[in-house]
């Protein structure tokens, strides 16, 4: 059993030391005119965030990201519960969110900028509508395959709709929620660095987009990595947590 | 159903049009449906703009065609070897949360501003689905059918063509239809960030410039288009899975 | 060189070890001679490796020990005249039942005629030709069997292996298809190794019927069933198979409660 459960770990750190390698490997070949070393890079990620200009663009982005976040969370929520307790329109919408889902929503962008015009709300908008559509998707087939013989059970002992839904319904579909909110966590944070790249003065897409035309190689490959594995290392415990989730 | 289906989206488009003609929605911020379709129809007519549409089509079909020829074939041979397979599992798991966009800027100061970087964007998005549907769909081919194969005394080769391939062939369609979503928000994400050419260019342009008349109609373009894609290729999955009795 | 068709010899299977369990002697050692034309079925509890024995006849997995001879020849990897119906459905979903059995005679050098003929005198002597246009999927469990089955004996084998065919059916198809199964017998005259659970289903069909012991299986007795050849289902009605039931059961009684004992909570 031991050896079992270091295997995962072994060979997550097999996959990081590939990766570095073959990122110092590419580093070696490209030369210092377009890319950074993995220790060039982290040095300067280092010194970028001790510096005053850094700060108000992490917040700013981090900012965004937290309210699009709820927001796609809560209206998720909403969604996907109405549309699985209400079958038709369950049925009938479905089809329509996944449609939604592959469709290229940067299209959508400049509608969101023309409402909301230049500001932190068209970015909080962007994000949040690449995040609700997962967790509303993910919520409605939660909801939809509770088995019935558990609302049967719960009838039969009795439960008022409150205790119905904290102690049979809620726990029921939670594992799918917590999927839904993952994938949701991270699709709404794409889409907020997404917004920022295109019409932003703030935030860290905008430092990535703004470096090119200064052609500051340091700052885009720190800020890269910085969100690289922000986002990779929130994934993967919410990963765990999804896994544990499931596998009550 | 069906008629559900309509009726909400008659009636959204309704509801869009009353607010434009009652002044709620400004004309600066949108103008009315049926002005949107009336300046769409007039794009097409006058064949405007047909060489950006080119432009990105040839590039989204590129990037669908490398994800998807490089992921089957990367699936397929990575199924056999399952350490290597464990070891990129992490990878595959954690891979869709990363902001790839973010990488954009990176290939732009490598490569340059062509369509390269876009092209790399939209093969990078795909390629990581099409790899894991594959790997899936190969998981799933059942033991006996691979008996089976060795009573008939089949080579390697036609196992894989006469058993292997057909039974995945509903998984390569899934994989497709993810490609070429992906090549989609791909190349035309990257158009919008910084490009020369393309619809996605194109529309920032017009955004920039305040040209709701070219705007509205490119971006309706890009949402039928994609729209009807991806429900073609849904089409053809459904009908397969349904002659085979699966759902 | 035996005048059997099959010949087992010291014959014994342990699947090595992987990760930390240690390997598993799944049979053997086993000696057995299959004459030629007869049926003969294999009963035994669960687990004690009737599968392994099926496969190490059909050339699917080799013997740790021993010798698997077929036709006087040791089996190597599948031998050429063998078929072999498994228990899960093995239709391909993707073909129509025509084709699904005229797929065994793909490749093979045969006039087209020739193979028309076979694949149209099997789908008549399994009973589908309603069906000859209709996917596995709108089919019954026992009708996708016949597919498997019907797709079998396009090959003309001369040793036709069943491994649980009807397990997953019903009872009333099951003894149908034994009837089936008999009348393909007699039609083909090749010889017929069955392997099942169900004694009924052993003491109904085979001339010979192989009790195994619990794993590692051994062959702890070989019953005689002395069955005139144009038999059907209903010998069922007959004295002496409920005198062959118990014998079977006396026999496979205390190796199938050895078995439970270790899925209970022994080793």
């Amino acid at each position: 059993m031991q050896a079992e459960e270091r295997k995962p770990l072994r060979n997550s750190l097999i996959l990081i030391a590939g990766l570095l390698l073959v990122w110092e490997i590419a580093y070696l070949i490209v030369g210092e005119i377009a890319l950074r070393s993995p220790l060039e890079t982290v040095t300067f990620l280092g010194k970028l965030m001790r510096t005053d200009i850094f700060w108000p663009h992490l917040s700013e982005t981090m900012r965004a990201f937290a309210v699009a976040l709820v927001i796609a969370i809560v209206l998720g929520l909403l969604i996907g519960f109405a549309l699985a307790l209400h079958r038709l329109s369950g049925d009938a919408m479905e089809p329509m969110l996944v449609a939604l889902y592959s469709v290229p929503k940067i299209t959508l962008y400049p509608i969101l900028l023309l409402v909301f015009g230049l500001g932190i709300s068209a970015k909080i908008a962007f994000g949040a509508i690449h995040g609700i559509i997962p967790v509303a998707l993910f919520t409605l087939t939660a909801v939809r395959s509770i088995k019935p013989i558990l609302v049967k059970t719960g009838r039969v002992l009795k439960l008022s709709p409150v205790a119905m839904v904290r102690s049979v319904l809620f726990p029921a579909a939670v594992p799918e929620i917590f999927t839904g909110i993952r994938v949701g966590f991270s699709l709404t944070l794409i889409g907020t660095v997404l917004g920022e790249m295109f019409a932003s003065q703030h935030g860290l897409g905008y430092l990535l987009m703004n470096a090119i035309s200064l052609y500051n190689v340091d700052v885009i490959m720190a800020v890269t990595f910085l969100l690289v594995v922000f986002a990779a290392g929130v994934n993967t415990i919410l990963l765990a947590m999804d896994r544990h989730l499931h596998r009550r | 159903m069906r008629l559900y289906q309509a009726v909400v989206i008659i009636g959204f488009v309704a509801l869009l049009e009353v607010l434009c003609l009652a002044g709620v929605i400004d004309k600066v911020t949108m103008p009315a449906p049926h002005i949107i379709l009336r300046d769409f129809v007039l794009m097409i007519a006058h064949g405007r703009y047909f060489s950006d549409i080119g432009v990105t089509m040839a590039n989204v079909l590129i990037a669908f065609a490398a994800a998807f020829i490089v992921g089957v074939l990367t699936g397929t041979i990575l199924h056999g070897y399952r350490t290597a397979r464990d070891v990129l599992d992490p990878l595959f798991a954690t891979y869709y949360a990363i902001p790839v966009f973010a990488f954009y800027p990176l290939f732009i100061v490598i490569f340059g501003l062509g369509d390269g970087p876009q092209l790399l964007i939209g093969f990078l998005l795909g390629v990581v689905a099409v790899i894991v549907t594959i790997l899936n769909g190969l998981d799933r081919v059942p033991n006996v059918l691979k008996k089976t194969a060795r009573i008939n005394r089949l080579t390697a080769l036609q196992t894989a063509m006469q058993v292997t391939l057909p039974f995945c062939a509903p998984y390569l369609l899934t994989a497709a239809k993810l490609a070429l979503a992906y090549a989609f928000i791909g190349v035309i994400g990257s158009e919008f960030i910084l490009a020369r050419s393309g619809m996605g260019y194109e529309i920032g342009f017009a955004y920039t410039n305040f040209d709701n008349a070219t705007m509205y109609p490119l971006i309706l373009l890009i949402l039928l288009m994609s729209i009807f894609a991806n429900g073609l290729l849904s089409r053809w999955e459904k009908l397969l899975l349904a002659r085979r009795g699966q759902h | 060189m035996s005048s059997a068709h099959v010949t087992l010899r010291g014959v014994t299977k342990v699947f090595p070890a992987s990760g930390g369990a240690s390997g598993v002697h799944a049979l053997g050692p086993i000696d057995l001679d299959i004459r030629k034309g007869e049926f003969f079925a294999v009963v035994g509890p669960s687990g004690c490796g009737k599968s392994t024995l099926l496969e190490l006849i059909a050339g699917l997995t080799t013997p740790s020990e021993g010798d698997v001879e077929f036709e006087g020849r040791k089996i190597a990897d599948i031998p050429d005249g063998v078929g072999v119906v498994f228990q899960e459905d093995a239709s391909f979903s993707w073909l129509n039942v025509r084709d699904n059995i005229e797929f065994s005679l793909r490749g093979k050098d045969l006039p087209a005629e020739e193979k028309a003929r076979r694949v149209e005198a099997a789908i008549v002597m399994m009973g589908l030709t309603d069906f000859a246009r209709t996917y596995p999927a709108q089919l019954s469990g026992g009708m996708r069997q016949r597919v498997c089955i019907a797709r079998t004996l396009v090959m003309e084998p001369r040793l036709i292996l069943l491994d649980e065919p009807f397990g997953a059916l019903d009872q009333q198809t099951r003894l149908l298809m034994g009837d089936e199964i008999l009348k393909l017998w007699r039609a083909t005259g090749a010889t017929v190794f069955l392997i099942t659970h169900a004694l009924d289903e052993a003491a109904m069909l085979a001339d010979r019927i192989g009790v195994m012991s619990a794993r590692p299986g051994r062959l702890i007795d070989v019953v005689e069933t002395n069955w005139p050849r144009d038999r059907d289902s209903r010998i069922v009605e007959r004295d002496n198979f409920g005198l062959l039931t118990s014998r079977l059961w006396k026999s496979l009684r205390e190796e199938s409660m050895k078995t439970m004992g270790r899925t209970m909570g022994g080793a």
